[in-house]
């Protein structure tokens, strides 16, 4: 079983490469970490001690929208594709299962971004190191940062094979990412946001709405970044949801999901007929 | 049969109410090459996948030397050449072979022979998506060759390919069945597959109305045997009058005749001596018996 998920994952880092992903996602991690450094350090005016936590926290804000992104365009194709080209019913005809499959994809493409944001976030704390601008726990929050982004980067890799399971051709799958990005990272908070004004100080808002926060994975990152650097949580003011909830919620709520994702890419493949 | 390496029983498969296979039974004995023959739409490919478990029969019964479809055991002893089979681009032919390789436990120094042996030896370094569509077809025949499958399913094994590509893959097709793997070949024309084959199955909207060797099939379906003469000038209307049969440009005749009425009408046209200055006889062409049989209009 080990050998064919490792020969599924090492041909899928090749095809990574060779596409370019890795080089793409690398230089788009690097590109927007190094900007938010150097503009992050700006309104402080000088190159103080803050630098690195100032950045961490514009990079939260960053990776909230990227690392999804990255993980969808990723993985849209992944099934769809391969069903589209032909290529998926020569493959199941070897001694390989579906579970297989899919968990070699998934390793190859998490270590592709794991890789990026390694690379991309870790670049950011090594100028701010270089320039005297970091502390333990501002490096700290740094790890907090690239591990967490690797994980929501994970569950919107497995959403994105499970929709693209679902999908009978390429094209179906790459609509079907965007809407599920739109919705999760961006209309979802929206929604949430109006629901609160509406109730006012209710019910809804002391005991519904963070719960239905932090079960999105991606305020789910936010929360557990934020809730854990204080500073963090300081430069984006999102101190009020991340208080009334439980230490462990955000982090539970963000390991769970890539299984949850997992399982669910796993179902809707089996009904892939190809 | 303990010999028989694929068991069809009555398998039956409906889609959207639309009976896309229907009743079908098919046994393949080791060694044995079966060309399967139908129309696009035939049910040939779904025929192939149920096989190989990736679709779903409703009714019968489907096994690959015992073992259920879809099986690790099925999967180990079963090769597949898909129709207009494609590889990832980026990937070179070695890597895209030595995947294959692993998946299905074959050592990786059996890659580099089997590249040479389909005629990919120089190109198996290049990127897949720099190949043509031939070369790409002889991957897929060299993954066939992988871990010496008892079964190996062959969708339109030859389209793309030039005739002597063609006639290479034929002779490993053969080369398999010398070493015992049963061969199932699906493909739309009858010509191609003729005389490389021990015996014919035709799939007609799912149904199988035929299975059974060439000469058999021929025998059976009694096609016409087709007789053309050339009469001497002025003579045409003679031999009519003597044969029946129908004028052709003015200067020939033409009939047609069953098998056992050959010789009876040879012997006629001989009485008539000099009146003929020539004669040809056209056997049922193999489209024709192919049409007969997938329920055409004989032209």
């Amino acid at each position: 079983m080990i050998t064919r998920i490792l020969a599924i994952a090492s041909v899928e880092i090749l095809i990574a490469m060779r596409n370019r992903w890795v080089l793409m996602a690398t230089l788009i991690m690097l590109l927007f970490s190094l900007a938010l450094t150097f503009a992050g350090s700006a309104p402080s005016g000088m190159l103080g001690v803050d630098m690195l936590t100032i950045s961490v926290a514009s990079m939260t804000t960053l990776s909230v929208y990227l690392a999804p992104l990255l993980a969808l365009m990723m993985s849209f194709d992944a099934i769809a594709g391969d069903a589209e080209r032909g290529g998926l019913a020569l493959l199941l005809s070897y001694p390989v299962t579906r579970g297989e499959i899919l968990l070699g994809k998934f390793i190859a493409h998490t270590g592709t971004l794991a890789f990026a944001m390694t690379i991309g976030f870790g670049t950011s704390g090594a100028i701010a190191v270089w320039m005297g601008g970091a502390d333990a726990n501002s490096l700290l929050a740094l790890l907090r940062l690239v591990l967490t982004s690797i994980l929501l980067g994970s569950v919107f890799l497995a959403l994105g094979y499970a929709l693209s399971a679902l999908s009978n051709s390429v094209a179906a799958a790459a609509g079907m990412v965007a809407v599920l990005w739109l919705v999760l990272v961006v209309l979802f908070d929206l929604g949430l946001l109006g629901a609160v004004v509406m109730d006012g100080s209710g019910i809804f808002t002391q005991k519904v709405f963070p719960w239905l926060m932090v079960a999105n994975p991606a305020d789910a990152f936010r929360l557990w970044n934020i809730a854990a650097g204080e500073g963090v949580a300081l430069a984006t003011g999102m101190t009020g949801a991340a208080d009334s909830l439980p230490q462990w919620a955000a982090p539970v709520s963000l390991l769970t999901w890539p299984i949850l994702a997992l399982l669910a890419a796993r179902f809707s493949f089996s009904k892939v007929e190809p | 049969m303990i010999d028989d390496v694929l068991t069809i029983k009555g398998a039956g498969k409906k889609r959207a109410d639309l009976d896309v296979l229907c009743n079908v039974s098919l046994n393949l004995r080791a060694g044995e090459r079966v060309a399967l023959l139908g129309h696009n739409g035939a049910g040939k490919t779904t025929l192939m996948k149920s096989i190989l478990g990736l679709t779903e029969i409703d009714d019968g019964t489907i096994t690959v030397a015992g073992a259920v479809p879809g099986s690790t055991p099925a999967r180990q002893m079963t090769a597949y050449l898909p129709e207009a089979v494609s590889f990832h681009k980026a990937l070179t032919g070695r890597e895209q072979l030595t995947l294959f390789a692993r998946l299905s436990g074959v050592e990786k120094s059996k890659v580099s022979p089997l590249l040479s042996r389909v005629g990919l030896n120089e190109a198996a370094d290049r990127r897949i998506g720099t190949w043509s569509k031939g070369m790409r077809q002889r991957l897929g025949m060299a993954q066939v060759l992988l871990g010496r499958p008892k079964l190996a399913l062959l969708d339109e094994p030859t389209s793309g390919l030039d005739p002597v590509s063609r006639h290479e893959l034929y002779a490993i097709i053969d080369e398999m069945a010398t070493n015992g793997t049963a061969v199932l070949i699906a493909s739309h024309t009858l010509s191609e597959v003729e005389a490389r084959t021990d015996r014919i199955a035709i799939l007609r909207k799912g149904v199988l109305v035929a299975n059974d060797t060439l000469e058999a099939l021929i025998a059976k379906a009694g096609l016409p045997i087709r007789l053309r003469l050339r009469a001497r000038d002025g003579d045409t209307d003679h031999i009519m009058q003597t044969l029946g049969g129908r004028r052709i440009n003015g200067v020939s005749v033409e009939l047609t005749c069953i098998n056992s009425e050959k010789m009876q009408h040879l012997r006629q046209i001989n009485e008539l001596g000099d009146m003929v200055e020539d004669l040809e006889i056209t056997p049922p062409k193999l489209e024709d018996l192919y049409r007969y049989y997938s329920g055409e209009k004989l032209q």
